[in-house]
């Protein structure tokens, strides 16, 4: 395996089950949470990844954040398999270099802290600067992160602070570490519309400024447009489409990206179709039998759908899809005509 | 029930029949003044949307509808006109009947605070019975079909709210709204929490059951693009004062406050090209001490000190909502002066 710089993150067949139900409910069921995800995170590079909630985002950026152990498959840091890399020095390097940001800026940091705490924490922990530097580098973080002046920050406690400014220093602690590879999970949902393309154009100017590689989880596609460079579609534990951001927003291949589009408020977009409105993603990955994965929602569905598990099928160039009237695969399409048995896609 | 999201043409009876009339309406938290002179009414079977920042005093708005301020919170000034009479001047009793009956409310955040210890139905049936004699059995009954209405299996009435998914729950509560057949609801952000799917066929549904039920909406939420398809009409909501009101197709299309066009160019965009976009720079006020004149003068991109006199008055004089064409208001000095 040789180390590849220009993408420092790269999973590969990555997978994590859980038991279905809570408590007393739990029963033999597994939920597929994740599963067999294969992607790299490249330098200076936005992946974000998209899907409702229920479909496995939060779980991706866990087992990346280390936050859980894979059931099976492996996660490469500068192409070391880091999967079974147990002891306490190993997991805090990987820390220091995948950070993450969650949803919530407000229960992320500690009330009674200061700014000044949250940020030189980690600047400790992963040794980043010398005592005498610790000033220096807290002001140039916070002015990193458009909180200027920043003096007027540091003494501050986060609820003198609005919640754009909360996610900002947040931000701001993730980077303390220089990581690599920023992980954030809905980092601007919680947030006002009008703070969130601040919060959108500070991750452009860090993939931009320091080159990182981004992964960002959102149900919002109009923002995911906004920023990223690559798309992941996430449906039931599954991708179930891939490609370059403008290519999978502007002309998706599955139906089920055609769904999430259909449902984003889009004053631009003009007269829209009605949305079906039908159910099963919850149970959709749960003890998942042979089949498409999103069969009982789909306008499109042909009989084999529900018998053969559609592949990634690279339908385009660098544009995959895991759907077998859209991106059949060359033996599905000889076998069952299916190209010629669907209308044409509209978009 | 297959009224396109896209009709949005203001019904002619919302135009004729006014439910809600808010006239100069000042409400006060201590010093905070957080709703200041309001005037805005809603018709009968109008959608109107309500937009703005956190902040702004979009849901003081609502709880002085719903008549449920509660100290320190006090209404300082102007009326709230329920079909011509002034609710601020009623009983406790005569409030009692209003509240759920003329007038109901989703809370914000209201899918979180259904009771996680008592079945959906029995929530049901002890809203319904404490606004009107209703047998248990007959509540019941009405239950079930509010919960059809919305779209959830009537059988899930045996349910616990940890049992449904939160797209559920906010159904659950938006049927609840409806129980007592109110001829207005008031939306606090219910979708607020919840992702772009569910927030559509939520919408959706809210759409059907309005053309078929008739009642009027005040729908409350910090992201305009959710309004432009959803509303009839939209008020702009800023620092305690509505700024601008037109109707949707209006408002998307010729908006003219710099809030509202800050608004718009908030949110990405699926279609056309994709470039930079930059927000509103600053938060909103803090209302225990507005700026002077127009409370967005610190925010905004036209009040520089160019034009000496246009800067004065933004700096010391309120601007007024004024009418600019028909059904479309607007307070702001620069729209003024240019017309
Ligand atoms: N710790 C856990 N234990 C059991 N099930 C879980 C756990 N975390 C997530 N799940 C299940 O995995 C699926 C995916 O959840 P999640 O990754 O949170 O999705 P998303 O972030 O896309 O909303 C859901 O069905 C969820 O209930
Ligand atoms: N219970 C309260 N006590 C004191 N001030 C309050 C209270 N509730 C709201 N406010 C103030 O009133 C203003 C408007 O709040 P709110 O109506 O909740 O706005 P919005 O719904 O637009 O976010 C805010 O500036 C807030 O500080
Ligand atoms: S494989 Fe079949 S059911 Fe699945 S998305 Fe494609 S057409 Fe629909
Ligand atoms: S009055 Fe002046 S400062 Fe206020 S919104 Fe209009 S242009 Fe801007
Ligand atoms: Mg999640
Ligand atoms: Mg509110």
């Amino acid at each position: 395996m040789t180390a590849s710089i220009s993408a420092p993150v790269e999973v590969r067949g990555l997978t994590k089950h859980f038991a279905a139900g809570t408590g007393l409910l739990r029963n033999r069921s597994r939920v597929h949470a994740v599963d067999d995800l294969t992607f790299a995170l490249r330098a200076g590079t936005i992946t974000a990844l998209v899907g409702e909630s229920g479909s496995g985002k939060s779980t991706v950026a866990r087992l990346l954040a280390r936050l859980y152990d894979p059931t099976s498959g492996s996660v490469l840091f500068e192409g070391n398999d880091v999967t079974s890399e147990r002891s306490r020095e190993d997991v805090l390097r990987y820390r220091s270099r995948v950070q993450m940001i969650f949803q919530d800026p407000f229960g992320s940091l500690n009330p009674v802290k200061t700014i000044r705490h949250h940020l030189s924490r980690p600047l400790r922990i992963h040794e980043r600067v010398p005592r005498s530097g610790m000033d220096a580098r807290l002001c140039e973080l916070l002015v990193t992160v458009g909180l200027v002046p920043p003096e007027k920050f540091l003494e501050k406690f986060p609820h003198e602070l609005s919640g754009g400014q909360r996610q900002r220093v947040a931000i701001a602690r993730a980077l303390a570490a220089e990581p690599t590879v920023l992980i954030a999970d809905e980092p601007t949902s919680m947030l006002d519309v009008s703070i969130r393309v601040g919060i959108l154009n500070l991750m452009l100017e860090l993939k931009e400024r320091e080159r990182l590689a981004f992964l960002y989880v959102t149900h919002d596609l109009a923002s995911a447009r906004y920023v990223a460079d690559i798309v992941l579609v996430m449906y039931a534990g599954q991708i179930v489409e891939q490609g370059p951001a403008e290519r999978v927003l502007q002309r998706p291949l599955h139906p089920y990206t055609r769904l999430l589009l259909a449902s984003v408020p889009d004053p631009a977009a003009g007269a829209r179709e009605r949305i079906e409105v039908r159910k099963g993603l919850a149970s959709a990955a749960v003890d998942p039998p042979a089949g498409c994965r999103f069969v009982e929602r789909c306008p499109l569905r042909v009989g084999i759908c529900s018998e053969v598990t559609p592949e990634l099928v690279a339908a385009r160039p660098g544009h995959s899809a895991r759907c077998h009237v859209t991106a059949p695969s060359p033996a599905i399409r000889e076998d069952n005509h299916v190209e010629s048995a669907h209308p044409a896609l509209p978009r | 029930m297959t009224a396109a999201m896209t009709e949005s043409q203001p019904s002619m009876a919302a135009q004729q029949d006014t439910l809600i009339r808010l006239q100069n309406l000042t409400v006060a938290y201590g010093d905070v003044v957080a709703v200041d002179g309001v005037d805005l009414t809603i018709g009968a079977g109008e959608i109107l949307g309500l937009a703005g920042e956190s902040g702004c005093g979009k849901t003081t708005v609502a709880n002085s509808i719903m008549h449920i301020l509660r100290p320190p919170a006090r209404i300082a000034g102007g009326g709230i006109l329920f079909r011509g009479d002034d609710l601020t001047a009623q009983s406790a009793e005569e409030l009692r009947r209003h509240r759920w009956r003329n007038v109901s409310m989703v809370f914000q955040s209201a899918m979180n605070s259904l009771n996680p210890v008592m079945r959906v139905g029995d929530q049901f049936v002890d809203m319904m019975r404490a606004h009107e004699r209703i047998s248990k059995s007959g509540a019941l009954d009405r239950a079930g079909e509010l919960l059809d209405l919305v779209g959830i299996d009537r059988r899930r009435i045996r349910a616990y709210p940890h049992e449904l998914s939160g797209g559920m729950r906010q159904r659950v509560i938006i049927a609840m709204a409806l129980a007592l057949r109110p001829e207005l609801v008031l939306m606090d952000e219910p979708t607020t929490a919840l992702d772009v799917v569910v927030q559509r066929e939520i919408l959706q549904q809210i759409r059907d059951l309005q053309a078929e039920l008739g009642f009027a909406v005040l729908f409350i939420t910090h992201d305009l693009s959710l309004l432009f398809e959803f509303a009839h009409r939209i008020a702009i909501m800023y620092a305690g004062e509505i700024v601008e009101e037109a109707p949707a197709a209006r408002l998307r299309d010729e908006a003219r406050h710099p809030y509202t066009l800050g608004l718009i160019r908030s949110f990405p965009s699926l279609t056309g090209p994709r470039e930079r976009m930059t927000g509103i720079p600053g938060s909103p006020p803090d209302l225990s001490s507005p700026p002077h004149g127009c409370r967005f003068h610190p925010r905004c991109p036209h009040c520089t000190a160019d034009d000496t006199a246009l800067y004065r008055l933004q700096t010391t004089v309120r601007p007024v909502l004024r009418d600019i064409a028909p059904a479309h208001r607007v307070a702001c000095h620069l729209v003024e002066q240019r017309g």
